[in-house]
């Protein structure tokens, strides 16, 4: 991480977080394992994957699917295993066979 | 101002009655129990606002405590030794929060063997918890302690959990004359709680006791420290104010009769008491004795105490807790290691006495007194750890 952090003088006391939502920033998807891969061709947008996703990680437009919240994604597989197509739109891959997100 | 008798637990229960929090979370354990029977009385009979919360372990107790200080309210316990014990985990939560809970500690040996009697192993385990720590030397200052703590654990620039021991039947259970304030003393005294937080303030949300990693776990650590210095203020402070308004002032000690003396002991909650008597008994005698009653444990008065111990021969200090495998007890490592540096050889002594609320009497004392000065005659500490009364 390039970006300064705050010394402790900056901090708020006990460690409270002051700013509701911010863990929008905090990126938690680094340890991933595997990656969920979405095939928009065969998703049908049923939203389970969205339903069921413990970390908010499916991206929905306009409530359709449209992608994968990387940074946040912890890999878990329970979109591809809940996703209801016998040709599943979402696989998980291992990591170090996918692509580097950045 | 009223007098009245009072034990150390029907004292503390006053304080309470008169700060009258908006929350106590407790459960009852020896000798802490009439304590909060007293309280619950006062919530019964519709004297106090306070919401009491019935909870079925200590460690809920203070789990409630923390939630309630995290809505914003003002919150108020009290233990003794294995419930002390059993709250462990969340008196950590509640010092790294700022949670500002005041909660009275009936000092009590922790098991095993059981015991229900006094000695400060309760406390003295929970010294690295991030608490202030308050010493009482009987039910008068068990009272005012309380209602210090009040004001200390809440000022902003501390914002840590006090709490304030009395030594488990010694004073818990003795009726002594006490000296109480007004209600609307207390109440001006004490003044309003304005947290600067609440979970409760639904347009302000915020998120209290969050996962915190190695990137911000150590600030906010180091941040928990400053207010623990912070505090050395304002126990002054708070302390003078409190002399001004009942004529009984603080400070992190009483120095008494240490303006000339050569030898001197240092003691913690009722056993300073005797040791008074025993520096009246050998000043008396010619012989040029001191005491330090030390009331503030946590922050520690290093700076003042070493200044104290400048001028003397020698000097004991007197333990009620151990500490299995460290270099004495719990004060004595503190005194020690203060004197480290500063150009100070001074044979010091420590006494580890009174475990499991084994009687400490004037001889006792006297004897402590007497071994000291020929320490200070010899310049040697031939045993530096002893066992005070204990059977060979």
């Amino acid at each position: 991480m390039s970006e300064r952090l705050p010394g402790w003088k900056e901090l708020a006391m006990g460690g409270v977080i002051e700013e509701a939502g911010n863990a929008e920033r905090y990126e938690t998807g680094s340890w991933r394992v595997q990656r969920p891969i979405l095939d928009k061709n065969k998703c049908t947008s049923c939203l389970l994957c969205w339903i069921f996703c413990p970390d908010s990680s499916i991206l929905l437009e306009n409530g359709k699917v449209t992608g994968i919240d990387l940074e946040h994604c912890k890999g878990c597989g329970i979109c591809a295993r809940e996703c209801p197509l016998k040709d599943k739109a979402i696989v998980m891959r291992l990591e170090s066979e996918c692509e580097q997100v950045k | 101002m009223k007098i009245v008798g009072l034990t150390g637990n029907d004292a503390v229960a006053e304080a309470m009655r008169q700060v009258n929090p908006d929350v106590v979370a407790a459960y009852p354990i020896t000798p802490q129990t009439e304590l909060m029977e007293k309280f619950s009385e006062f919530v019964s009979d519709g004297i106090v606002k306070t919401e009491l919360i019935l909870v079925e372990s200590e460690h809920s107790a203070m789990s409630a405590c923390i939630g309630a200080s995290a809505a914003g309210s003002r919150v108020m316990t009290a233990t003794s030794a294995n419930g002390l014990a059993l709250m462990w985990e969340m008196l950590y939560i509640a010092a790294s929060c700022r949670c500002p809970i005041v909660m009275g500690l009936v000092n009590r040996a922790l098991s095993g063997p059981i015991n229900i009697h006094c000695d400060h192993s309760d406390s003295m385990g929970a010294r690295d918890a991030g608490w202030i720590h308050l010493f009482s030397e009987n039910s008068q200052e068990a009272y005012d302690n309380t209602l210090q703590a009040v004001r200390i654990a809440e000022h902003p620039d501390v914002l840590l959990p006090v709490m304030v021991t009395l030594d488990g039947f010694i004073i818990s259970h003795t009726l002594e004359r006490v000296e109480i304030l007004e209600d609307d003393e207390v109440r001006r005294f004490v003044g309003e709680f304005n947290s600067k937080y609440s979970l409760l303030d639904l347009t302000n949300p915020i998120t209290m006791g969050p996962l915190d990693f190695h990137d911000f776990y150590f600030e906010h650590k180091r941040l928990q420290v400053e207010g623990m210095e912070k505090a050395r203020g304002v126990i002054r402070d708070v302390g003078k104010e409190y002399g001004t308004l009942t004529g009984r002032g603080f400070d992190y000690f009483e120095a008494y009769r240490m303006e000339d003396a050569e030898i001197a002991a240092v003691a913690l909650g009722s056993s300073a008491g005797t040791a008074r008597g025993v520096v009246d008994e050998l000043r008396s005698r010619g012989k040029k004795v001191g005491l330090i009653k030390l009331r503030v444990f946590r922050p520690f008065p290093k700076d003042q105490i070493v200044n104290l111990l400048r001028r003397l021969k020698a000097f004991a200090v007197m333990d009620r807790s151990n500490s299995f495998g460290a270099f004495g007890g719990p004060v004595f490592s503190e005194i020690r290691s203060a004197c480290y540096g500063q150009g100070l050889d001074l044979p010091i002594v420590d006494y580890i006495y009174g475990l499991g609320g084994r009687d400490t009497t004037f001889e006792d004392i006297e004897r402590v007194y007497l071994e000291t000065e020929q320490i200070a005659a010899s310049g040697k500490v031939p045993e530096d750890i002893r066992f005070l009364n204990v059977r060979e």
